[in-house]
């Protein structure tokens, strides 16, 4: 920790005028301290005054703080997760049944993942270019009198309790979506993602409904980022682009989204980070099924966390419990996989910053 | 190629703000002409107004006659695109676009334009960066993005960038004032050669680079902070540094303000 000492400052100084021939300027005369004929100077002794080190403690600490909580966390589920897992009579990684019967263990976490996975990935595909959208508009395209209220509508999204979004999905826009979702089964219905599911459509306790819900919810989390990268393209490279005779699209495509994407997509997996861990609303929204997952929008189903938030307030057994920490314990995982990712998109494009 | 500006009774605003007052000037074909003047004169907001930049400020607007061999740029069927298709802008700093080589950059005003044959592109690079005297220097790696090329050769990048869309005029907004003199140099001999195809006209703070390009130089001055910026005076460069038609101009270059 110590290392944040090394400047020292009046030691610095010394090495500095002893290095420069006394002689050259009399300039240099000048401006050249005092010093000790022939003696090396002692080691300096740098001065620290308490509201430094007082306010260096405070900064250490809290960043400390994080990383111990986050490898607290990881150290927590796998402690508790591992005699659930030396019990586990099924594969957990392959298999597709959950049983958490703490006297006949046998769970696997791969239909919960896929169900995690897709949805996610779904309400990714849907929010990510209306995000893109909305952050355009508002850095490129809205009057600025415009762009401030809207702005602030947008990231009041973000303020909305899931389980508002819940129960607007399950009960407004379930039953609104059922003649698009009826239509795209009756039409589509040989695509695998369109065929019928577990779930009944009339209803719609999918994850066609529980997507379009999530990406309403990832699009405040895109968009703010977006659009402050937007914002922050470098003016001379927008007149750059005008004076060679560019339209304004052509501006937004030669310089706004080079320069900003890299941002939209690491916002884009902030939100897919965000997507992978929603569970209150999915756990309204999607009907519990004992089927597999067939690849259908139109199935009802599982998250993760939708998965461990049904079971929770059944946890009297820490061995049943332990099943679900270890799906906790993948979900953590993945969400670690997804956030790396997006910081080597981010790497991968600094030549260009 | 190479078409004579007139500038009459123009008029710059900055939302409220009165920011050139009544200019009127001609510039000549295959002519370098260099606007001079103290800082907030308004030098670059005339510059700027030619090319209809100025507009893109929000809340700016002009008012008044820019006419490219006669025909009004500020004519309302005119769409300040195609303005800015013809007549070119170098900036004061080096802009190359980041994310883009050496050679998508020099044909970005090309590919703009619509044109896609890789030949032609291939083509118009070579003769672009061989007019801003930078081929030597960059054809082994035109791949490379143009961030990685030292200031004064971005610079060079960007005149290049700007005469590959052949313009009718090439405007320079104080295109020196980010490098070092030797990169300056380089600059000033490019701005010589291409007044044989081009009309140029270039904003300076540098009096001696003024004094050192021009045929003709324009100074402008202002009364006061918060007042337009007028031009005092436009006259053959020789005149100007030897014997102005206005005391102010003769304060300016002999050094007593600004």
């Amino acid at each position: 920790m110590s290392d944040f000492a090394k400047v020292e400052r009046p030691a610095a100084r010394e090495t500095g005028s002893r290095g420069a021939p006394p002689n050259t300027a009399p300039e240099g005369t000048i401006t050249t301290p005092p010093q000790k004929p022939g003696g090396a100077p002692g080691p300096a002794k740098v001065p620290t005054r308490p509201g430094d080190r007082i306010f260096k403690a405070m900064t250490v600490g809290s960043g400390v703080t994080i990383v111990v909580m986050i490898v607290l966390i990881g150290v927590f589920l796998l402690i508790q997760a591992i005699p659930s897992l030396a019990d586990n009579e099924s594969n957990f990684l392959f298999s597709r049944d959950w049983n958490a019967d703490p006297a006949a263990l046998a769970f696997g976490v791969l239909d919960l993942l896929l169900v995690t996975v897709f949805s996610s990935i779904f309400a990714l595909l849907i929010a990510m270019p209306v995000s893109l959208g909305i952050a355009l508009f508002l850095t490129q395209y809205a009057p600025k009198r415009l762009a401030k209220p809207f702005g602030y509508l947008v990231d009041l999204l973000a303020a909305v309790p899931s389980i508002i979004y819940g129960l607007w999905g399950l009960y407004e826009l379930a039953p609104a979506l059922r003649p698009i979702s009826t239509w795209l089964n009756d039409t589509l219905g040989f695509i695998p993602i369109f065929a019928t599911g577990s779930s009944n459509l009339a209803i719609g306790q999918t994850i066609f409904t529980a997507g379009i819900v999530l990406a309403v919810m990832l699009l405040p989390i895109i968009t703010a980022i977006s659009r402050e990268v937007f914002d922050r393209t470098p003016s001379m490279h927008i007149e750059g682009a005008l004076a060679l005779g560019a339209t304004k699209w052509e501006v937004v495509k030669t310089t706004v989204l080079p320069f900003g994407r890299a941002g939209y997509m690491s916002a884009s997996m902030l939100g897919l980070g965000r997507a992978l861990g929603e569970t209150i609303a999915l756990l309204i929204i999607l009907a519990s099924t004992t089927q597999t997952f067939s690849f259908s929008l139109f199935d009802g189903g599982d998250t993760i966390a939708s998965k461990i938030a049904r079971a929770a307030s059944e946890f009297n057994d820490p061995k049943g419990a332990g099943a679900y920490i270890a799906a906790g314990l993948v979900l953590f995982v993945l969400t670690f996989v997804v956030n790396a990712f997006a910081r080597w998109i981010i790497a991968g494009h600094k030549e260009y910053e | 190629m190479a078409k004579r500006i007139d500038v009459k009774d123009l008029n710059l605003y900055y939302g409220k703000f009165h920011a050139v007052d009544q200019v009127s000037l001609a510039v000549p074909p295959h002519s370098v002409t260099a606007f001079i003047g103290p800082s907030g004169c308004g030098k670059s907001t005339v510059l700027r107004s030619l090319n209809r930049m100025h507009e893109v400020i929000p809340g700016a607007r002009a008012e008044g006659k820019v006419l490219l061999d006669g025909e009004d740029i500020y004519a309302s069927t005119v769409d300040p695109v195609s303005v800015r298709r013809t007549i070119g802008m170098v900036f004061q700093r080096p802009n190359p676009f980041p994310t883009m080589s050496i050679r998508d950059n020099v044909v970005a005003g090309l590919r703009l334009a619509g044109e896609k044959n890789k030949g032609k592109l291939d083509e118009v690079a070579e003769q672009a960066l061989r007019g801003a005297n930078l081929w030597a220097e960059v054809k082994d790696r035109l791949a490379k993005p143009g961030g990685g090329l030292s200031g004064g050769q971005q610079q060079r990048l960007c005149i290049a960038r700007a005469i590959a869309v052949r313009p009718d005029v090439l405007l320079m907004d104080e295109p020196c004032s980010a490098l070092d003199p030797i990169s300056t140099l380089a600059i000033e001999d490019l701005i010589g050669e291409l007044k044989k195809d081009y009309t140029i006209v270039i904003v300076t703070h540098n009096m001696q680079q003024a004094a050192r390009v021009s045929d003709q130089c324009a100074f402008f001055n202002l009364a006061g902070v918060g007042q337009p910026g007028r031009l005092i005076e436009l006259d053959d460069t020789e005149k100007i540094f030897s014997n102005p038609g206005q005391k102010a101009t003769e304060d300016y270059i002999s050094g007593r303000f600004g």
